[in-house]
């Protein structure tokens, strides 16, 4: 599913080149769930970007599903976002104003979806919020924003989820519950990749990736 | 993404931020409203005083003292001419063919006094020919007749304005008025006309003889020491007959005037037409200048616009990456900032139209000095305003819109 070949990101900061990954090898296959650590500035958000299409290697091959990324233009990237990637943050990223629900729709939106209500509501009930649906962001508890966060990740039915940090605002009760509805995901079917510095969520993945440095020190898989 | 979709997220946005997006539109609000009445009574008051010019027809012709070698109207203004025409050219005049009538007419103002009642008006010193000429009728009583001329009698017709002031519901035919402390009999009252002339009602006004006038009132001398008359209206037979009747009155005042072949005319033959379109001119620049001063207020609102949409774009960058993470591509992201000032100043312009709609229609209502402005809120000033606040919506919406649409996804969402 995702193949990464000498994947490299530059950063300018003035005249200091910064380099955030430098010569990643990697492969993801579909289904699978898997965990990237490292220390903070170890490039693995970074990584986790440049996966997601956030943001655009510096050099390097990106294929994802046997297609090149690094050849589509923005607007086909945007679409990827939308249809083949789903995003969970550390600090949610909701919209404040808007209603769960809506916040759930918000990819719907730009997909011309018809039936925005139904499938929202649907991810909601997923992630076992189908009665807070018409509440605000900031009526909820961080772990309920999170798993608003999830749904909207799933609601467009992505072949992948990427969550970065995702339980690092959390505390011990709510991360079990999210970690659980992830691997409840990946049982769906859906490829989960998660970047964490804590080593509990990462050891409840299959698969776990070190970086340090910007290269991949170690990758493996835990049975 | 399609369209309707873009709209809904632009109200959304809006309505989060009730009070920001008002206060917004207020700018615009102000600014349209103000280019809607400022332009409509700037149009109103053109109106007005282009139908006064245009009630006393076409076929008449002004002759006018004259200074020579003074420029342009200063040439012709009552302050700097010496004046040059007199009873006798008049009389001249009227032996011209396919001339009507010839009005001698003097014009000042003058308090008018009666009982305790006082009122400021505009006199005209005039002759039996004045009420064919200026469109005027008789509401009661008499005109100025030519024995009232020849003697010089101390009578006076009231204009409908001032009799009211002065009177009341009582007759005040055969009653006394006081002008310049001297004492006149009211012979006549003259019908309601309606209309400025200059700022000035035309229904405030007092006609006396035209000698009563140059001898009791304000007296004025040409050089030779004659009575002076201040201008001549003739009333031609008809409008094609102005050209052929111009051409006549040049020579017949020259002879009488006494001027030699390389003297300039110590007169100026003005015709209606000519008056009408420096009316038009002047008016018509009094209007943009009003105009212009609203234009100034609706680009301040605009950039007031551009202002909280460069505010917002900041406040949201966190908001446009997560749209952007979620699938959202630079157009989606355009339209939505530019969908969301453009419907801010169509909204403000909106209102703003029924706001300066209704002000002006309060403006035709007040009177002022006797003269109302029929404020006229034409097509092309509603057209006007609404193009140009959507065309400042977009103009201010663009840049912002375009700041937030280029933003990197990545970037935005780490902001802050």
């Amino acid at each position: 599913m995702i193949e990464l070949g000498n994947v490299t990101k530059v950063y300018k900061m003035g005249k200091v080149e910064v380099y955030a990954l430098r010569g990643i090898n990697l492969s993801i296959k579909q289904g699978e769930m898997v965990s990237i650590v490292g220390a903070s500035g170890s490039g693995k958000s970074t990584l986790l970007n440049v996966i997601g299409c956030l943001d655009r290697p510096t050099s390097g091959r990106y294929l994802f599903d046997g297609d090149d990324v690094g050849k589509l233009n923005d607007n086909k990237l945007a679409e990827m976002r939308n249809k083949k990637f789903g995003f969970v943050f550390q600090d949610y990223n909701l919209l404040s104003r808007a209603s769960a629900l809506s916040n759930v729709e918000l990819p719907l939106i730009y997909s011309s979806s018809r039936k925005k209500n139904k499938q929202a509501m649907e991810a909601l009930e997923r992630v076992g919020l189908g009665a807070r649906a018409k509440h605000k962001p900031t009526e909820l508890s961080g772990g309920e924003q999170q798993r608003v966060a999830i749904a909207r990740a799933l609601v467009n039915s992505p072949a992948l989820i990427l969550a970065d940090e995702p339980t690092g605002n959390l505390d011990s009760a709510s991360t079990a519950e999210i970690i659980s509805i992830f691997r409840q995901l990946n049982g769906d079917g859906i490829t989960v990749v998660i970047v964490t510095h804590e080593k509990d969520i990462a050891a409840q993945t299959q698969r776990i990736i070190r970086l340090r440095d910007g290269e991949i020190i170690s990758d493996e898989t835990v049975s | 993404m399609k369209l309707i979709n873009s709209f809904v997220i632009a109200i959304r946005s809006l309505s989060a931020n009730k009070l920001r997006s008002s206060l917004t539109m207020l700018g615009i609000i102000i600014g349209v409203g103000a280019v809607i009445t400022l332009m409509s009574v700037g149009r109103g008051a053109q109106a007005s005083i282009t139908s006064v010019f245009e009630q006393m027809g076409t076929n008449v012709l002004y002759v006018m003292s004259r200074s020579p070698g003074v420029e342009g109207l200063g040439g012709m203004s009552p302050v700097f001419v010496t004046p040059t025409l007199t009873m006798d050219d008049v009389k001249a005049l009227e032996r011209i063919p396919s001339v009507v009538a010839v009005l001698p007419v003097n014009e000042n103002f003058v308090k008018v006094t009666a009982g305790g009642e006082s009122k400021t008006a505009i006199i005209h010193g005039s002759t039996p020919e004045y009420l064919e000429v200026y469109n005027y009728s008789l509401a009661s009583g008499q005109f100025i007749a030519e024995r009232n001329v020849a003697s010089r009698d101390r009578v006076a017709v009231l204009g409908d304005e001032v009799a009211e002031e002065l009177f009341g519901s009582d007759d005040p035919i055969g009653e006394r008025v006081k002008m310049k402390g001297q004492r006149f009999t009211v012979i006549g009252v003259l019908e309601a006309k309606g209309g400025a002339m200059m700022g000035v009602s035309m229904d405030n006004i007092v006609v006396t003889p035209i000698t009563t006038f140059q001898t009791r009132l304000f007296t004025q001398q040409t050089a030779s020491g004659e009575d002076a008359v201040q201008s001549i209206s003739l009333k031609v037979a008809s409008t094609e007959a102005i050209d052929e009747v111009r051409e006549e009155i040049e020579p017949v005042l020259r002879k009488r005037h006494r001027l030699s072949a390389d003297e300039e005319n110590d007169f100026a033959i003005v015709s209606q037409e000519q008056i009408l379109s420096l009316v038009g001119q002047v008016t018509g620049v009094f209007t943009i200048f009003l105009g212009a001063i609203a234009g100034i207020s609706l680009l301040v609102g605009g950039i007031g616009i551009m202002n909280i949409m460069l505010v917002s774009v900041t406040e949201r960058t966190r908001e446009i990456g997560v749209r952007k993470a979620v699938g959202a591509k630079r157009r989606d992201i355009l339209l939505q900032f530019l969908l969301e000032s453009a419907m801010l100043s169509f909204a403000g312009g909106g209102i703003g139209i029924i706001g300066g709609w209704l002000l002006s229609r309060l403006i035709s209502r007040i009177s002022i000095g006797g003269m109302t402005i029929q404020a006229v809120v034409s097509p092309d000033i509603v057209i006007l305003a609404i193009s140009v606040s959507v065309f400042i919506g977009l103009a201010s919406g663009i840049y912002p819109a375009m700041r937030a649409a280029r933003l990197n996804p990545i970037d935005a969402l780490h902001y802050g």
